[in-house]
């Protein structure tokens, strides 16, 4: 693992000493964030599940009512009938922070006749089944702009969750350890510095000492 | 006020111009693709689907919008029903969130 180079002094110690601190902190604050992104995730992606069941089982309906509206008209009928619709369909937006996230909000609205959402066409050249696929459609209708707001949720968070995993991964096993191993450098260097020190002065005190004693022996 | 646009082949999309959604006929990969794209640049739309075989296809065109906000691009089944790719993207992201296919184990339970 690379080190961080640092010199021995006590100013830089106190530095490191502070950003260390700072990277638990925040390291502990991102796991904060994953684990709460995490189970919003969950939350998301499990109600997304049974709404895709819901939409595919209810499609698959439609399009089977329509197929045998298809065989029983003509194809241009069909498209006459389909094709030019009493309402628009559309959806505002609202825009909601999730943990940092910015997620859309969809909500179906209608425009045009749409209040009473009816048939647009005629009943005299369509069959029944036009009728019954096209009333399980408009019912499937806010499920699928659910369906779609809640796959973009979770496609947002799984990338959130997967930045914040990284980065508290980083933060633990790279930039902390680092920090640590280069403190316990420099305090190995200080307390060395300060034995040199120490066993200096006890030469020298020795030394003096020695130097003190000396005369007095040639005196003798 | 964002529209809600259907991509497909035409007899998975007519249905939904009843709805009065916006219907963008798509019927190979390549006029998909070009319609996904002007949708998107158009910015008038907030929700995409697309059908199910056609998303499998495209899947790396989608995946360049995966990390803005709108529009929301969906699999929807095409008529020809559920190819279990809708449900599969489902489960792609789950692994990518939590590193491991979460959703397959709960099934079984």
């Amino acid at each position: 693992m690379a080190e961080i180079r640092v010199n021995p002094t006590r100013m830089e110690l106190k530095r490191l000493q502070t950003r260390y601190q700072t990277a638990r902190r925040g390291h502990k604050l991102l796991k904060d964030k994953r684990d709460e992104l995490m189970r919003q995730f969950l939350a998301v992606v499990r109600e997304d599940r049974e709404l895709r069941l819901r939409v595919e089982r209810a499609l698959g309906d439609v399009y089977g009512g329509i197929a045998m509206a298809g065989a029983a008209a003509h194809p241009r009928m069909l498209q006459a009938a389909l094709l030019v619709p009493k309402c628009e369909s559309a959806v505002t937006v609202r825009h909601r922070n999730c943990m940092s996230v910015t997620v859309p909000q969809l909500e179906i609205q209608d425009t045009g006749e749409a209040a009473a959402v009816g048939f647009p066409y005629g009943f005299a050249f369509t069959s029944g089944e036009l009728d019954g696929a096209l009333t399980a459609l408009v019912a499937v209708r806010a499920d699928l702009v659910k369906l779609a707001e809640l796959e973009k949720q979770a496609q947002l968070l799984a990338a959130e969750i997967e930045r914040t995993r990284r980065r508290v991964n980083a933060l633990e096993h790279i930039l902390m350890p680092r920090y640590l191993s280069a403190i316990r450098t420099i305090k190995m260097k200080l307390d060395e510095n300060e034995r040199g020190n120490i066993t200096r002065l006890m030469k020298v005190k020795d030394l003096m000492l020695s130097a003190a004693h000396a005369p007095q022996d040639e005196d003798e | 006020m964002y529209k809600i646009g259907v991509i497909g082949a035409r007899d998975s999309v007519l249905a939904f111009a009843a709805l009065g959604f916006a219907i963008l006929e798509a019927a190979d990969a390549e006029s998909a693709r070009t319609a996904l794209h002007r949708a998107v640049r158009s910015g008038e739309f907030a929700v995409l689907l697309l059908t199910e075989d056609l998303a499998a296809l495209l899947e790396q065109d989608i995946a360049r919008y995966a990390s803005d906000p709108l529009p929301a691009i969906t699999s929807i089944p095409g008529c020809r029903g559920a190819t279990g790719y809708g449900m599969a993207a489902i489960r792609r992201a789950a692994e990518r969130a939590v590193g491991s296919d979460i959703l397959t184990e709960s099934q079984e339970a």
